[in-house]
């Protein structure tokens, strides 16, 4: 039992390295860095994520775990995850590329024929073209195949009509990965077909969506009698639903790392310079119990993480186990942040100057969390997977099962 | 990264669970639990054959001389079975402390007792309501000679000999006692978990021998709870899985409104949970594993932070194995009881999960502070 790389990720942790030393500045470690949500939607900003994503493009250090014939280098998901580790110890951009090439990529590998692979993936990899995803609905969330939108056949395009909604990034994205109905009297799963869409193409809007935090990483998308070659289908019309699968199963949560920075450092921090009725917060009890919960509650979403790091390691793939980190996770930091405001007591609802030292990051923190509960699969969503997909528990009873779409009840709303 | 045990750790894993599945089922427990025998010695005995005992004892003092994690190992796996023996108290607290501070001629006389499973040994810190270590201590050692009770002691009614901390001329020292001299009064107190028992002992003038250096007593006492608190979170890491398993068969089985009880959402979800908060403390058992078998100075912070996680999760296991059996789980006549019960005693014994919170944040900022 131990920490250190294999011979074999040494070496390639080296060759990654000295690529990285050539290419970049190292980063201060203590640069809070990168935002959750992929918010960051300045045209400066987009300009220089796509600069190093072409950089590494160019140095072969792009999607490495792509086909050597499409750009990558056939690195193995350890490789990958030792990239990722060196590549974060340096200055480089916000990855605004996660969901194209975590997401889309690997389902146009999958899915897409040979001359879908050649048209897309190069750009894709290389950064010059963003995607995005167009999957939920107002009425199709948590209920994916629920969605409405619809494409019908018209010649040698589809015409598609509908809405999507929390698309991240749509506002500068080239191309999205999309999900319709193409037979409303097929079973719900069965009327389903997967497109990909050039965002760019007349019918499309695209409305920014304002979150608590005033952030504007999602969108609602519309789409008005919008035009796809039947070239742009990916599988078979009606197997939708299958290549949806493929790329959830590519929206793993992430691995790894901590993932919180050292938010109980700056807990600790705080509770030493709060006056807590005459002596620092930290010698209250009732405070030490709140910090050694949250202490020992993130060490162990990191070792879960070392344990599935090893079992890449080892080459096998991680399943639907990982959604622990995410489920466990998201809601600690909550709780962090929201104990990070409390230890100021009254003064920690004041944002600025007379707030604690510290405090308004927990403020940003407690804004921003309630998104991640809810992203890539709602807390419940994650609770069904875990006990039906690692515990192989049984399904619930479902009301939508054996009959054709348009027969399924529905809520007033919709 | 290997952040796993190895392929020769996991066969002896296996071998220990099989033995355990003969010797240990479920009914051993119990029978412990509804008699008046204090713990089961043909299982302790059987368990000493195994080599379970001496597992960390150098082979010159008659042990097996592995590792600690072949010792973790052994204890996810005496959890699992909920092995009514004093184990804890001889192994990883009795024989640690020996190992640690005691003299050549200490462990000369103690550790192949305790290898073979002939001997018995205890650790003895409180002495009443209130204390998780060594503070308060009164019991005084004063020319080789031991005054004062130490209440309650976990298998102090069986012990051959105890680890106890007293007050000296130096301050706070260990002292090692044997239990079976004149000066020495032994009574048996109640345990919330009959399947271990618990004693009160009494010391008029009993004869004792300083363990370790004088006056060294509270550091060495608390590094010798740090490494049982490890292996003490692996046994109710063990406890908790198994208490789960069943759980879980139980709910696979039970129909309710025409189906499983665990296809509803308001069960499952609370089965996920459970299971989130067993993969958790696997976790940080594993880290509290790789410090002590390496004795790095993560150890202070990594044996709570096992300890902290371990007793949660097995008091969690414990609290919804009763409740989502229903009604049958509050019965006698099922097991449920016993996990809910050593849950419970494993959570207050090597001191209360706060104290070990605060021990943590003490260490934390120690650690912050270097």
């Amino acid at each position: 039992m131990d920490f250190k790389d294999t011979p074999e990720e040494a070496a390639f942790r080296a060759e990654a390295r000295a690529w990285l030393e050539a290419n970049a500045e190292l980063a201060d470690p203590n640069d809070p860095g990168d935002d959750v949500l992929g918010e960051r939607t300045d045209p400066a900003t987009i300009a220089a994520a796509k600069a190093w994503q072409k950089k590494k493009a160019d140095g072969g250090w792009a999607c490495i775990t792509w086909p050597e014939e499409y750009g990558g280098r056939g690195a193995t998901s350890i490789q990958n995850v030792i990239w990722g580790q060196e590549e974060s110890k340096f200055k480089t951009p916000p990855n605004i590329f996660g969901i194209g090439i975590g997401m889309c990529g690997p389902t146009v590998l999958t899915h897409g024929d040979d001359r879908q692979k050649k048209q897309w993936i190069p750009k894709l990899l290389s950064g010059e073209e963003l995607w995005c995803q167009l999957f939920s609905e107002p009425s199709a969330g948590s209920d994916l195949a629920g969605l409405r939108t619809t494409a019908v056949k018209d010649g040698d395009d589809w015409v598609v009509n509908g809405q999507k909604i929390w698309t991240t990034g749509a506002q500068f994205c080239d191309w999205g990965i999309l999900v319709v109905r193409t037979d409303a009297t097929a079973a719900k799963h069965a009327g389903l077909s997967y497109f990909v869409v050039d965002m760019h193409s007349p019918g499309v809007e695209v409305r920014p969506i304002t979150q608590i935090n005033h952030g504007q990483g999602f969108n609602e998308v519309f789409f008005s009698d919008v035009r796809i070659p039947d070239a742009n289908r990916l599988s078979e019309v009606g197997n939708g639903w299958a290549v949806a699968i493929t790329t959830l199963m590519n929206e793993r949560a992430s691995i790894g790392g901590g993932g919180t920075g050292d938010v109980i450092g700056d807990l600790i921090e705080l509770a030493e310079n709060v006056d807590h009725g005459g002596r620092p917060a930290i010698e209250d009890a009732s405070v030490r119990e709140r910090i050694a919960d949250f202490y020992t509650r993130s060490r162990g979403v990191q070792y879960t993480g070392y344990r599935t790091l090893t079992a890449l390691s080892k080459g096998t793939t991680p399943g639907p186990e990982s959604s622990l980190g995410k489920l466990v996770g998201a809601a600690l930091a909550q709780e962090m942040a929201a104990f990070g405001i409390e230890l100021g007591g009254v003064a920690g609802a004041t944002h600025g100057d007379i707030s604690t030292p510290g405090a308004s990051a927990f403020h940003d923190m407690y804004l921003a969390i309630p998104g991640l509960r809810i992203a890539g699969g709602t807390d419940e969503v994650l609770r069904n997977i875990i006990s039906e997909r690692v515990l192989g528990l049984p399904p619930e009873s479902r009301a939508d099962k054996g009959i054709a779409f348009k027969d399924i009840p529905t809520g007033p709303a919709s | 990264m290997n952040f796993d045990f190895s392929e020769d750790q996991k066969l002896l894993q296996q071998t220990a669970r099989n033995f355990l599945a003969e010797h240990s089922p479920l009914s051993v427990c119990r029978e412990v639990l509804e008699s008046d025998q204090p713990y089961s010695q043909a299982l302790f005995k059987a368990a000493a054959e195994m080599g379970f005992q001496g597992t960390v004892i150098p082979e010159e003092y008659g042990g097996a001389g592995f590792g600690y994690l072949e010792l973790a190992v052994v204890a996810e796996e005496l959890g699992r079975a909920l092995a009514p023996i004093p184990f804890a108290s001889s192994t990883y607290l009795a024989t640690e402390a020996i190992l640690l501070a005691g003299s050549d001629e200490q462990k000369s006389q103690y550790l192949p007792g305790l290898a073979s499973g002939e001997a018995i040994g205890t650790f003895a810190l409180v002495e009443k309501p209130g204390q998780n270590g060594t503070e308060g201590v009164e019991t005084k050692l004063s020319g080789g000679k031991l005054t004062g009770t130490k209440l309650p002691v976990l298998d102090g009614d069986v012990a051959d000999f105890a680890v106890i901390a007293a007050q000296s001329d130096s301050g706070l020292s260990l002292a090692i006692v044997d239990l079976d001299q004149a000066g020495v009064t032994r009574t048996s107190v109640g345990s919330f978990d009959p399947s271990r028992s618990m004693a009160r002992i009494e010391f008029k003038g009993a004869a004792a021998s300083v363990l370790g250096k004088e006056g060294d007593g509270a550091a060495l006492a608390d590094r010798v709870l740090d490494r049982a608190a490890v292996l003490v979170a692996f046994e109710q890491l063990g406890g908790a899985e198994r208490a789960f398993e069943i759980t879980k068969d139980f709910m696979n089985g039970r129909y309710a409104f025409g189906r499983p009880i665990s296809s509803f959402q308001a069960l499952k979800h609370r089965l996920a949970d459970l299971w989130c908060e067993i993969q958790l403390t696997r976790s940080n058992c594993y880290y509290g594993a790789w410090a002590l078998s390496n004795d790095t100075p993560e150890l202070g912070i990594a044996a709570c932070i096992s300890r902290i996680a371990a007793c949660k999760a097995y008091d969690l296991a414990g609290v919804e194995m009763i409740q989502l059996h229903g009604g049958v789980g509050y019965t006698w006549e099922y097991d449920c009881h016993m996990f809910y019960r050593r849950a419970k005693l494993l959570s207050v014994m090597l001191g209360s999960p706060a104290s070990w919170k605060d021990k943590l944040v003490t260490r934390l900022r120690e650690q912050k502070a270097a």
